[in-house]
């Protein structure tokens, strides 16, 4: 008898110990990365893992003002390519990604930034109108108008979502529908399908995730 | 008596055959219905939303019965050429160019407009495919 309880006790240990061991969840790096040897406060040489950043960029909002990196520092931000005429991808992923602007609408460490990769017609004053119609006007939602190369290199080579011109698609354009997480120290922390209700609403629970590792 | 009885039956199952006995128009209606929501899903859901609840200002929601009776007989040109003139729906101004979808052939256009008309809480019942070939031979 004594045997069984002791047993049991072992085994109530064990699980108690196992289930405590969970660790903080931390969302994954996407990109490059590479190991580089940095000095710290003390002067001692250590080895840390650099992770592939978004550079500087500049381009004109919606309301026609130059808009840079500037504008998401000390802010997680979600940033997605499109354009106004699309009728294939970009409704869906702009009535998805309204969900989760509405959930964190009164959030000051988080911001939306959509760059149009029609450089021909969708000017500051079609992205104004197109964000007034959306129902979203205002500065934690960036539509940002850029010249072709700067907005295709940067959606290529920093975001990592293919973009580009066909003139076989209905709408002239083809692009993923890709809504990328950005940290606040610039690295990707995130790719969630626009067009899928699943992983928006994954989206919707790693944003306070991430936002939680600056909170230490 | 058992004469009696096997009359009986016999009376219930051919009363059964008649009361099961669809007519041909509640048979297209529901074929209309399932596939013109393929046709829904694949052309239209983007921008008029699941349930037709539409996307702002930039797409109308497909719910106003008011609208869609007094345009019944321009919807299967608006479903197949779009629309480039604004729009009153529920009362607001829709500006926006809908496009054109040449692909759709007129039995396809039949069956979406019949899903729509029929779905998101409208009810205007069945329109044959031969009326919806008409209508889009006098589109303007």
């Amino acid at each position: 008898m004594n045997k069984i309880i002791s047993s049991i006790a072992i085994c109530l240990l064990f699980i108690t110990i196992l289930s405590s061991c969970q660790q903080d969840k931390k969302l994954p790096f996407y990109g490059e990365r590479h190991a580089e040897t940095v000095k710290d406060a003390n002067g001692a040489e250590k080895i840390d893992t650099i992770y592939q950043t978004i550079p500087n960029w500049s381009f004109l909002n919606q309301d026609s003002v130059v808009t840079t990196n500037k504008a998401t520092d000390g802010k997680v931000y979600i940033a997605d390519f499109f354009f106004t005429s699309c009728t294939t991808i970009c409704p869906t992923m702009h009535r998805n990604l309204i969900t989760v602007y509405n959930e964190f609408k009164t959030n000051p460490n988080v911001m939306f930034v959509s760059h149009t990769i029609d450089f021909k017609y969708d000017r500051p004053y079609v992205l104004k109108k197109y964000a007034q119609k959306l129902g979203v006007d205002g500065p934690k939602w960036q539509f940002l108008y850029g010249s072709k190369d700067s907005v295709y290199t940067l959606a290529e080579k920093n975001y990592l979502v293919a973009v580009g011109e066909d003139s076989t698609a209905k709408d002239g354009y083809i692009h993923q529908g890709y809504l990328v997480l950005i940290d606040k120290d610039r690295r990707i922390r995130g790719a969630y399908d626009g067009t899928k209700e699943d992983q928006v609403e994954q989206l919707k629970k790693d944003i306070p995730v991430l936002l939680a590792e600056y909170k230490k | 008596m058992r004469k009696y009885i096997i009359n009986s039956i016999f009376l219930c199952s051919i009363v059964a055959i008649i009361v099961s006995c669809q007519n041909q128009e509640t048979i297209d209606l529901q074929n209309y219905m399932s596939n013109g929501k393929d046709i829904y899903i694949a052309k239209c859901q983007n921008c008029h939303g699941l349930n037709g609840e539409g996307l702002g200002q930039l797409a109308p929601p497909l719910t106003d019965s008011v609208f869609l009776k007094a345009n019944k007989n321009r919807l299967a040109c608006i479903i197949k050429n779009g629309a480039n003139e604004s729009l009153i729906i529920h009362g607001k101004e829709y500006k926006e160019k809908m496009p054109a979808f040449p692909e759709l052939t007129d039995i396809d256009v039949a069956q979406v407009m019949v899903y729509a008309t029929n779905s998101f809480g409208n009810n205007q019942g069945f329109v044959p495919y031969k009326k919806v070939s008409l209508q889009l031979q006098n589109c303007k």
